[in-house]
């Protein structure tokens, strides 16, 4: 239970940073199909009888390099689901050719939170880390990326390069957050508490420490729900993210509300 | 004060985009401080002009220089999420180091600069607000506190005016033409309505047909010259103090035109 605790902090740490560009670059499509695009790396993975992690990490940086490739010629949703279609065709073909794997494949869908080992949490330790440090290092580019691209560009940023960057960051963080909510829900862990963040604050970075906030109250409800009712945490954090959400949104249209009166 | 040296110069600019030549050849020169407007109708090569001086898109033939130093740019029709977390005050403080990596902490300087900035815009009143939120004009004045904010040596602003009322169009253009001198900065400005800035600007670089015609307005907006540029007769006529260009006939003037093609025309 323990070790549930600490990967859930962790993984709410990055999720928290990443949802935060997540949603200011309107990327929730490429949050969602990145992670399950990934999913049948892990079939792979599993298959070769590798640690799941790095057959999702190979595949999350396969998704990054062909999202990245199909949006020069078209737009980011259609370059996302054609990834996504892919990977789920092959997926498909992985779990057909072996169905012992079909416990494994269900926790890498909806999250399996208690069966994360010693190595495991080492593991989503190193990376989560590494994913705050790479979201901290690249920020201010990538904020004025998602102001504008054109404003990036002109500063001297290059729109493509940051792009790919933020695109590795989400593949990273989604790639440690599935075993916590599942390829699934993970990005209801990113979309859910950054979009509500920015119902509490007009400042850019206090909305990013409002969103890893939020994240970190939702995994930790998640936990003690799943706790006491034997459900899935990541049915949990999935309800608990779209409430934040909602709730985002009713407080951030009082207080538009309350400027017009 | 013009100095005499080109912060800017362009010599016989040809751009093509896929297979379409959208700029053929074109030359100006634009020196310290001066307002120089980027007329052409829709469609004539503004905005490339603007991207291939900024480097976004590739020359094919010719040169661009540009003096060493910061470029100052406002994008044409940039959509802000009103959803962003983001105060008119970060906007311009993205500006200062929005290009540089790492993490920095706020320092007095950084924050005197940035308030130096909305004052001169005149932002200060809806600097804690949501850029997203603000108005069209009230936008526009922070997205230029935002490419001043360097203190760059050449400004270039896309159809800055489009979508602004009259009241705001001639509050911006008073504020260029300041902080034109105040900032030493050259400004060129893209429109393809020249009227606003006629009273304003000190040349017009005028573009068609993926030439240009450059110097003082007076010069460029004749006539004849414009029929040379366009390659067929234009009429400039003065309508209660506004300048209108009227097309003519087309067929008369391609026989002129074969006998002395037009490129650039630069009137001293």
């Amino acid at each position: 239970m323990m070790h549930a605790w600490i990967v859930a902090t962790l993984v709410a740490l990055a999720a928290g940073c990443v949802g935060f560009f997540v949603v200011a670059r309107r990327a929730a499509f490429a949050a969602h199909a990145l992670p399950l695009g990934a999913f049948p790396g892990a079939a792979a993975a599993s298959l070769m009888g590798v640690n799941e992690f790095w057959g999702l990490a190979g595949f999350s940086v396969l998704g990054v390099l062909a999202i990245g490739q199909l949006q020069r010629v078209g737009r980011r949703e259609i370059a996302s689901a054609l990834w996504l279609a892919g990977a789920l065709a092959l997926g498909v073909l992985l779990l057909n050719l072996s169905g012992r794997y079909a416990q494994s494949v269900y926790g890498l869908l909806f999250g399996d939170l208690l069966g994360i080992d010693t190595t495991q949490m080492a593991v989503v330790a190193a990376f989560s880390g590494l994913t705050v440090a790479l979201v901290a290092w690249v920020a201010r580019p990538l904020l004025l990326d998602s102001l504008s691209s054109e404003l990036a560009s002109a500063a001297g940023g290059r729109a493509s390069a940051l792009e790919f960057a933020f695109l590795g960051i989400l593949a990273l963080s989604t790639a440690i957050a599935v075993p916590v909510v599942g390829a699934m829900l993970v990005f209801s862990l990113m979309v859910g508490p950054a979009s509500a963040a920015r119902a509490f604050t007009d400042r850019p970075w206090r909305a990013l420490v409002i969103a890893v906030g939020i994240c970190l109250v939702t995994v930790w409800s998640a936990i003690a729900l799943a706790y006491l009712t034997n459900w899935p945490v990541g049915f949990f954090v999935g309800v608990l993210s779209s409430f934040c959400y909602v709730a985002g949104r009713l407080r951030g249209g009082t207080t538009a509300l309350a400027q017009v009166a | 004060m013009n100095t005499g040296e080109a912060v800017l110069a362009l010599e016989r600019v040809a751009v093509t985009l896929g297979e379409r030549p959208v700029l053929r050849e074109v030359s100006f020169r634009l020196e310290a401080e001066q307002f120089c407007a980027l007329i052409g109708t829709n469609g004539s090569g503004k905005t490339t002009l603007l991207r291939a001086i900024l480097g976004f898109i590739r020359v094919q033939s010719g040169r661009v220089d540009r003096a060493a130093g910061a470029v100052g740019y406002v994008p044409q029709k940039i959509t802000l999420d009103p959803g962003l977390p983001l105060r008119a005050r970060d906007v311009v403080a993205l500006g200062l180091d929005g290009a540089r990596f790492g993490t920095r902490l706020p320092s007095k300087a950084r924050t005197a600069r940035v308030q130096q900035m909305l004052r001169a815009v005149g932002a200060e009143e809806f600097a804690e607000q949501r850029v997203g939120a603000l108005s069209g004009g009230q936008q526009q004045r922070v997205l230029l506190a935002h490419a001043l904010v360097r203190r760059p040596k050449l400004l270039l602003l896309d159809e800055p005016l489009a979508n602004l009322d009259v009241g705001s169009t001639a509050e911006i253009v008073a504020l260029l033409r300041r902080l034109s001198h105040e900032f030493g900065a050259a400004v060129l400005l893209s429109a393809h309505d020249m009227n606003p800035l006629l009273p304003a600007v000190d040349r017009i670089v005028y573009l068609a047909n993926g030439c240009a015609v450059s110097g003082k307005a007076d010069e460029v907006v004749r006539t004849e010259v414009l029929s040379r540029l366009y390659g067929y007769h234009v009429d400039v006529l003065r309508v209660h103090g506004r300048v209108v260009v009227v097309a003519g006939a087309r067929d008369e003037s391609r026989e002129a035109l074969e006998r002395d093609p037009v490129h650039t025309i630069t009137v001293p």
